[in-house]
């Protein structure tokens, strides 16, 4: 049976308008300006650019002002534009040695070069509704310390120097894309990191805390956090020579996990990574406890048949905007399938009415 | 191009890409109204960001950044090239164009108006952050900290 498919249209444009207007919401109540979600709701910002997969704070605030706060919705539109930007290249790797650390901290050293650095932390708040902020006008000051710009090493050298942990080290090959091509198993580990970075937060911290359950076991430290900017260097091929094209804030976050070893190998820790558009904790540290659980083969680890170890699983189920678009499919016009679906079921019962029948006789 | 040049070169690239918006042409004032010719048009598009895996190992794929980058040529001959961060045309083009009038005779007036400045900015930017984290930096007083 075929079914009207046109007519929508005045209900759809109706419905828009109506959005629009509750977007602005009560108009005696001043509107809300981009730049002001991009100064006053950084996280929900960094958040959107994580997960949209574009750095541009600008953007991620527009983006969030047009969903409605709604940051799913918000890193969609993200994704979508990303799609009609031309790619001009690709950046070196960001050296996060050289990260300008606003945090720092670690779980397994308590004096260590650099220092424990908290930076703008929740930690230590009591998460208590604070009700002054109801009120405006509240302007408040950081402290200041003397001190210089410098590096800050990386915690994992410290161990690396005696070989108690697995070291990792450059090779000069091309990361897979999951932009350019699809996502297909197995994944190596530069693509499943291109695909944990982006994912969901909610899902990333799910699959990470389940691991802490005992679904898998990672037993992780936070061997490091940190917070900070660094510079994104890019070869421009018409000059000949590379140049800083910009700077992007990250959050990079190493476990330190238990220990592989082998006849010619005496025990060593091993690693999980995260690394994050934005100042975003949660899931930089899911994001490493993740990426620990998925390399059990590489340590020749059991499978235990947890979510948290199977690839697929965790990859094809953690991008929002694939989920969301799937899900949410379901509830446009399914007409033409109900239909059949009633047709059939129709038929099922005529039948098995019949064969009721023909048993009383 | 020597390397000493094409240091300075990328350093001013660098320092230009990083501006705030609207800024550079500011500093400019009068020298942004030089003649030029296009060579490319302002174009935003974007670039891919890579880490390192554990943060020393191969790179991959950490997600994208928009940039906008656009090429000039002044009366003279000669070329600019404008690598900005973000989506502002009238950036990139003010970097292009900073970028030119630094390979002319102009270009110690230049760096005094427009690339000191920003310079100074810059790391006045970097060195308040820096003195606001050390602020927050933790001294346990039970312990010595073998640095201080």
């Amino acid at each position: 049976m075929y079914v009207a498919v046109k007519g929508g249209e005045r209900a759809i444009d109706n419905a828009h308008a109506w959005l629009a207007e509750e977007r602005r919401g009560d108009t005696t109540v001043a509107e809300l300006s981009v730049d002001q979600i991009k100064e006053q709701l950084k996280l929900a910002v960094n958040r959107v650019m994580a997960e949209g997969s574009l750095y541009d704070p600008d953007l991620a605030a527009l983006a969030i002002k047009q969903a409605r706060g709604d940051l799913i919705e918000a890193i969609f539109l993200i994704r979508a534009y990303r799609t009609t930007l031309p790619r001009f290249g690709n950046s070196n790797p960001v050296e996060t040695s050289k990260m300008a650390c606003e945090r720092r901290i670690s779980a397994i050293f308590k004096d260590l070069p650099g220092g424990q650095v908290l930076g703008p932390t929740f930690d230590y708040t009591h998460r208590l509704l604070d009700f002054k902020l109801a009120a405006e006008g509240e302007e408040v000051q950081a402290a200041e310390r003397d001190a210089e710009p410098a590096d800050v090493p990386h915690v994992t050298e410290f161990l690396n120097k005696e070989g108690l942990i697995e070291e990792t080290f450059p090779e000069e090959t091309t990361p897979p894309d999951l932009t350019r091509e699809p996502l297909e198993l197995p994944a190596e580990r530069a693509l499943r990191l291109q695909a944990l970075t982006r994912s969901d937060e909610g899902f990333t911290l799910g699959m990470a805390y389940s691991t802490q359950r005992g679904y898998g076991r990672t037993h992780a430290f936070v061997g490091e956090l940190r917070i900070g900017e660094v510079a994104v260097e890019m070869e421009i091929p018409e000059l000949g020579f590379a140049i800083e094209i910009g700077e992007v804030t990250l959050t990079e976050c190493e476990t330190v996990n238990q220990f592989v070893g082998s006849k010619s190998q005496p025990p060593q820790f091993t690693r999980g990574y995260g690394l994050v558009f934005g100042q975003n904790e949660r899931k930089s540290i899911s994001m490493s406890l993740v990426d620990r659980a998925l390399r059990w083969e590489e340590f020749g680890e059991d499978n235990e048949g947890v979510p948290a170890q199977d690839a697929e699983f965790v990859l094809y189920h953690g991008d929002n905007i694939q989920a969301t678009g799937f899900l949410e499919h379901i509830k446009l016009p399914h007409y033409v399938d109900f239909q059949a679906e009633l047709e059939l079921i129709r038929k099922l019962r005529a039948e098995a009415e019949g064969q009721r029948q023909e048993a009383a006789e | 191009m020597g390397q000493m040049e094409t240091q300075d070169r990328q350093a001013w690239m660098g320092l230009l890409a990083k501006a705030p918006k609207g800024r550079i042409a500011d500093l400019l004032g009068d020298r942004a109204e030089t003649g030029f010719e296009w060579l490319r048009k302002p174009e935003v598009g974007s670039v891919m960001i890579r880490g390192r895996m554990g943060g020393t190992g191969s790179a991959f794929n950490l997600g994208e950044m928009t940039v906008t980058r656009c090429a000039l040529k002044l009366e003279a001959g000669v070329v600019g090239h404008g690598y900005v961060q973000g989506r502002s045309k009238a950036d990139s083009e003010a970097a292009a164009l900073v970028d030119a009038l630094m390979q002319t005779d102009q270009a110690e007036a230049i760096r005094a108006n427009v690339l000191t400045p920003l310079e100074t900015a810059q790391r006045e930017a970097r060195a308040l952050r820096t003195r606001k984290a050390a602020a927050t930096k933790v001294d346990f007083f039970t312990m010595a900290r073998g640095e201080d």
